[in-house]
């Protein structure tokens, strides 16, 4: 996880990240499962793994036709090749299937109480709801289905699917009328209006997600595939002319060496490990509580340049705290603390906690009992003020020109530094509340945001790896610049409307760039949908939750930093294992061309560096090598290539020393020791 | 002039030429030329085309292949019919059939593969009217589709590519014909011959014998044959001919010709697409491959011939067997290097008699996909798609989809890079199998064993490259290798012009993604690096096996490599 620290409602063990990486369960149904995928309708589709399986079916058909030990080694240990490859892929799906295996277990058979036009209730098989139906939730009823709160409001438990049990208000009209399938109504009561299809609920959707039913091929998985095609295709007629260069020196190869030669020379290394490194990719989003729509999306997210981050709850932690009382006229702190203290007591906001709080820190004011009698005056949003009426005084506070106009309305006067004041604080980037007593104007009180720790150095990081990050916020643009400069953020987009949001991805787009954003209210949706990675939060609108391509169930915007990096890992994967996969050629030919040539051309033990043993134990030391290294990279697949923010040159640098030099020099070292063992074990 | 200065002074006068002559051609590219606008305006009207109206890279495609098919029949057509034609003071008939197609492809494909000799075989009309006129043309025809790639990462969101007709015509223009003419003149005023006056005829009464000395219109033909990275001389001897080659200057001049604009072309990239900085990373991988070649070939040729020491004769330094002792055996070495790798062919020594790591050195530069510098157009655009797919795994490395100059690499830039990688190893590789195993074909090479396995390798090597020099001892003019050579030709050439023309189009079409701190830096020391990774993983692995088999074999067979 990155060192943010993250919101109080994220859970790093939700429901769908109880299993390890390799889980026995999983073990096993994986290696009956790479069996499975023998069946050459499902090899097809990875061209470089079918030539290794179309290999063994000729060294098999030779063994059986000339049995001997070397023979039957080759064709047990090519067979072995491509069932390593099912093994990998299968390992990766299993992780999944685990996974929707949870989700189905909680899809559970509910009872559904749909309400008739009438008014009336009946009871129906969840299963058997329609779009657009509406049903009656009451405390313990599970909600059979995802919809939109129509009437009433409930706390709803949605632990099923996010593994956080802290329940949430659900309530009808606004961004909180989500509900989703499979959550369970724990007070209160609400009317459900149903707006997924049959089947096509978020439990469906995550199922079939994580199972990888509809996994589609990414563009640059698609690039890679025709790469590796192409270093396929071109050493089908390296191998197969060899017969006659090899009879044109009077030397016979055997069609088992040359299929040996053949997939070793082919990257199998990476093309056995592909899918599951996709695969794997979309799982680790899981694991993070992020469900990807799609792999492109995943993908997408690895060349995003500019992140939109909202300001309240990813850049600053979710609320404004008192920071500061600044006195205006006559008056002195402490007085301003006492006034804001007593205007706040009723206020059960963050922000008014803050000013008890504060006031208690400076003047050690705690709560009173000589309150009796006092009236609490709420906030409103017409009067933009909050405060308490006690005996004939008046106390108020609340947005600057409110108060102020509040007070020259009871014939009170603004004395002459209050503007300096309010001026001055907003410039800081803080929320200046002023502060009444009656018609007195007492002082300031200033609100700070405050931004979350480590999130700079977390910008200063982006930087690096050339990603933009951009602010948004609906504060002014005077308060917004002093946050974004403390927050480290390259830009800011002060007063964001929908509007000015959706314009800042279209400009950033028709440069060329891709834009991700977080968003959760109905009017985020055109903007989600129009970013290339829009991650919505779960506790959004059902329209959000549409609009994006990612959906975080932990409803934490500092996951889109998160979601950056697993994408850019994927691709690292990738690429580290198809370097990987090609430098290892150099040692196999090294390992097998002497031993091919070196009965007509004893000169060629020249380039036998390695000093294997025969002939025979080299070439089937570089197939066992091949066939391990596969196994050996599982993991390695799995988990991702450790991904570290760091500039491009630096990044490439690091992978190109471990995985190109790393992969010219691992498979001499390899197949001389698997050459050794074969001697030891006087195989050959 | 020794070696040292030799180099020395290459390096300079190339590296002021990389970056005159390379601005010079992104002036002329982007239409910034004007000097013989009249003469011009009158080409594009005898050709019907409006110089405004640009093509998409499927137009552009059908006009050169058009364009490069009719040259390939005009030139068939001469070599058949010069019994008939002026300018055969010897009388020469008819070329053959099988003949005339192999050379007229080879002198439309910028390959100058010769089964002929020339001063026996052509007449002055064949090699003026028809085989000079292919050597200007071919070579404009290699740097337009360089130009148009180019274009493709300069382009933003554009549908067109350049205009085939403008572009070859203003390469012949502005770039060909005044430097080839300039060239010529040095070669002229150092003797080289240049005469339609037909053979000498020299009676030596103290011998008694009558000699005939070939002769006829070389020095001019010889300026373009070095420059456009032709190779095909007027001679069967080539540049070892004094005739063609007659002094140190002209040696010198020509290595210089022959890498002038392969070199200069990354300048133009750079120019053109805004980023001197990638050019100079392109050059740095052709600069660096070249010096690796050179050097292992120049030191292999100057070590004593093991032959010459065990038949007892006095040893000579270096391996003078076969080379002009005018010329030595270093200097031989660096003019077959420049000569392979720039897919020219031109030759002013014998490469059979190299030593086996030598001539392996001049086989493998061919190998690594004439891309150091390569030919004339050919080398940038062949070394580009390399950069592709450098990119591509480059870029994946960093957790990027890949991106060069902006440009997106991903499937059909992948599919495209990868289809022109591949044509050249499929071509030389499956043609070479055909030769091995087919009486017509083994019958060709002269020597046996490991040998003649490298002379039949060599051939299709050099054909399917499109360089043209010949490792001689293989007797190539016989209907078999005329043919199969032919195919070689073809295939290697436009096969790999076609798809890298198509690249053009795909990115052109493309918007750019701005430069950020997390893209892939394409102009630095690191990509160089990884380009030639992939160069020598494409070129070595897939020729290996075959190099192993013959000049390895050679080579080992001696018991050491120095």
């Amino acid at each position: 996880m990155t060192a943010i620290s993250t919101s109080p409602t994220h859970s790093d063990h939700g429901v769908l990240n109880r299993r390890g990486l390799f889980d026995s369960a999983i073990l096993r149904r994986a290696a009956v499962q790479a069996l499975a995928k023998l069946d050459p309708r499902v090899q097809v589709r990875n061209p470089v793994m079918f030539v290794v399986l179309v290999g063994t079916v000729i060294t098999f058909i030779e063994a059986v036709a000339h049995p001997s030990l070397f023979v039957w080694s080759i064709t047990a240990w090519l067979f072995l090749t491509v069932l390593f490859a099912n093994f990998a892929e299968a390992m990766a799906e299993g992780r999944g299937r685990a996974q929707a295996d949870t989700l189905r277990r909680m899809r559970t058979e509910t009872q559904a109480r749909r309400r008739q036009p009438d008014g009336t209730e009946e009871r129906v098989p969840a299963a058997s709801l329609l779009k657009g139906d509406e049903v009656v939730c009451e405390a313990g009823d599970v909600i059979p289905s995802d919809g939109d709160v129509i009437e009433g409001i409930a706390s709803v438990d949605e632990s099923a699917i996010t593994g956080e049990s802290a329940p949430v208000i659900r309530e009808s009209g606004g961004d909180r009328s989500a509900v989703t399938g499979g959550t369970t109504v724990l007070s209160d009561r609400i009317v459900v209006r149903i707006t997924a299809e049959r089947g096509h609920t978020f439990i469906d959707r995550m199922i079939s997600l994580v199972e990888g039913a509809n996994r589609q091929r990414t563009p640059n998985e698609i690039a890679l595939t025709i790469l590796l095609s192409v270093l396929t295709i071109i050493f089908l007629p390296v191998i197969v002319t060899l017969v006659p260069f090899a009879h044109f020196a009077h030397s016979a190869v055997s069609v088992v060496v040359l299929v040996a030669l053949l997939v070793c020379l082919i990257p199998t290394t990476i093309g056995a490990l592909l899918s599951a490194i996709g695969i794997a990719g979309m799982d680790r989003m899981v694991q993070r509580n992020v469900l990807a729509m799609s792999g492109r999306a995943v993908e997408a997210a690895g060349d995003v340049q500019t992140l939109l981050l909202d300001k309240t709850g990813t850049i600053t932690l979710g609320n404004r705290m008192a920071a500061a009382f600044i006195p205006v006229g006559p008056y002195d702190e402490s007085d301003v603390a006492n006034i804001a203290q007593m205007a706040s007591l009723a206020d059960e906001t963050p922000e008014g906690r803050s000013v008890v709080v504060l006031a208690k820190e400076r003047f050690n004011l705690r709560a009173r009992d000589d309150l009796d009698g006092a009236h609490f005056v709420e906030f409103s949003a017409h009067t933009r003020m909050s405060g308490m009426d006690i005996g004939s005084r008046s106390l108020r506070k609340g947005a600057t020109e409110s108060v102020k106009s509040w007070v020259v309305a009871q014939g009170g006067t603004v004395p002459a530094n209050f503007d300096d004041v309010v001026q001055s604080v907003a410039r800081a980037g803080s929320t200046p509340l002023a502060v009444a007593d009656g018609a007195s104007l007492v002082g300031v009180i200033e609100l700070k945001d405050v931004v979350k720790e480590g999130i700079r150095e977390k910008f200063e990081q982006m930087r690096h790896m050339g990603i933009r990050t951009v602010m948004i916020t609906g504060d002014n643009p005077l308060t917004a610049a002093a946050i974004a400069q403390e927050a480290g953020v390259d830009d800011f987009l002060a007063e964001a409307t929908p509007e000015a949001k959706m314009a800042l991805i279209k400009q950033e787009q028709a440069g060329g760039k891709l834009v991700a954003m977080t968003g959760d209210g109905t009017n985020d949706a055109p903007a989600l949908a129009q970013a290339d990675v829009g991650v919505a939060m779960n506790t959004g609108t059902t329209a959000a939750k549409e609009a994006g391509n990612m959906v975080d169930l932990d409803s934490n915007p500092t996951k889109l930093i998160d979601v950056v990096e697993i994408g850019k890992q994927l691709l690292i994967t990738r690429g580290s294992l198809t370097t990987f996969s090609i430098a290892n050629d150099i040692a196999k030919y090294f390992a097998i061309i002497p031993a091919l040539f070196i009965s007509t051309y004893p000169q060629l033990r020249a380039l036998n560096v390695m000093h294997l043993h025969s002939p025979q134990s080299a070439i089937l030391s570089a197939v066992i090598f091949n066939a391990l290294v596969i196994v050996a990279l599982i993991p390695l697949a799995l988990r991702g290539v450790r991904f570290r923010a760091a500039s491009s040159t630096a990044i490439l640098r690091r992978n190109v020393l471990i995985y190109g030099v790393g992969g010219v020099i691992v498979p001499f070292v390899g197949i001389k020791l698997i050459d050794l063992i074969l001697v030891a074990l006087h195989a050959y | 002039m020794g070696l040292a200065l030799t180099l020395l002074t290459l390096f300079v006068a190339l590296a002021i030429t990389w970056r005159v002559l390379g601005s010079y051609m992104a002036a002329i590219f982007d239409g910034r030329v004007h000097f013989l606008g009249a003469i011009e305006r009158v080409i594009y009207r005898l050709l019907g085309t409006d110089p405004t109206h640009e093509q998409s890279w499927k137009r552009y495609a059908s006009a050169l292949v058009v364009f490069s098919g009719v040259s390939i029949a005009i030139t068939y057509a001469i070599l058949r019919l010069q019994g008939h034609l002026p300018l055969n003071p010897q009388r020469l008939g008819a070329v053959s059939p099988a003949l005339s197609f192999n050379t007229a492809v080879s002198f439309a494909t910028n390959t100058n593969w010769q089964n002929y000799a020339g001063e026996t075989t052509m007449s002055y009309f064949s090699q003026v009217g028809g085989l000079m006129v292919q050597q200007f043309v071919s070579a404009a025809v290699g740097i337009a589709v360089a130009v148009a790639l180019v274009r493709g990462f300069a382009r933003r969101g554009a549908t067109t590519i350049g205009n085939f007709w403008v572009d070859i015509t203003r390469a012949l223009l502005y770039l060909l014909a005044p430097l080839a003419f300039a060239a010529g003149i040095i070669f002229v005023a150092q003797g080289a011959v240049q005469t339609f006056g037909g053979p000498a005829t020299i009676h030596d009464a103290l011998n008694g014998v009558t000699q005939v000395i070939a002769r006829g219109p070389a020095a001019f033909m010889e300026a373009i044959k070095q420059l456009g990275t032709n190779g095909g001389g007027f001679f069967n001897a080539n540049s070892a001919m004094p005739f063609e080659n007659p002094t140190g200057l002209t040696n010198w001049l020509s290595i210089y010709l022959v890498l002038a604009i392969p070199f200069a072309l990354t300048y133009t990239f750079g120019k053109m697409v805004h980023s001197i900085r990638h050019g100079v990373a392109l050059v740095s991988v052709m600069v660096l491959l070249f010096g690796v070649w050179a050097s292992v070939t120049i030191t292999a040729e100057h070590q004593n011939n093991p032959a010459v020491a065990a038949a007892g004769v006095h040893a000579t330094v270096g391996n003078t067997e076969g080379k002009e002792v005018r010329i030595g055996d270093t200097s031989s070495a660096l003019f077959a290097v420049a000569s392979t790798q720039t897919s020219t062919g031109s030759a002013d020594a014998s490469y059979d008699s190299f030593t086996p790591l030598g001539g392996m050195g001049l086989m493998t530069g061919m190998m690594i996909g004439e891309v150091t510098p390569g030919g004339v157009g050919s080398g940038l655009y062949t070394l580009l798609v390399y950069a592709i797919i450098a990119v591509f795994i480059g870029g994946l490395m960093i957790g990027r989809t890949p991106e060069y100059l902006g440009k997106k690499i991903q499937a059909r830039e992948v599919k495209l890079a990868g289809l022109a990688s591949l044509v050249m190893p499929l071509v030389v590789l499956i043609t070479t199998a055909v030769a091995v195993s087919t009486a017509a074909g083994r019958a060709g090479p002269l020597n046996a064993g490991p040998h003649g396995f490298s002379e039949i390798l060599y051939a299709f090597t050099s054909q399917g490259n499109n360089n043209g020099s010949a490792f001689a001892g293989l007797s190539g003019n016989t209907p078999f290798y005329n043919i199969t050579g032919a195919l070689d030709m073809l295939i290697g050439r436009f096969a790999i012009m076609v798809p890298v023309l198509a690249l053009a189009g795909s990115l052109a079409s493309q918007g750019a993604v701005p430069e950020s701190l997390g893209t892939f830096r394409t102009d630095t020391g690191m990509f160089a690096g990884l380009t030639i990774g992939v160069v020598l993983i494409i070129g070595g692995l897939t020729f290996f096996p075959a190099v192993a088999l013959g000049p390895l074999v050679e080579q080992l067979t001696h018991a050491r490599f120095f």
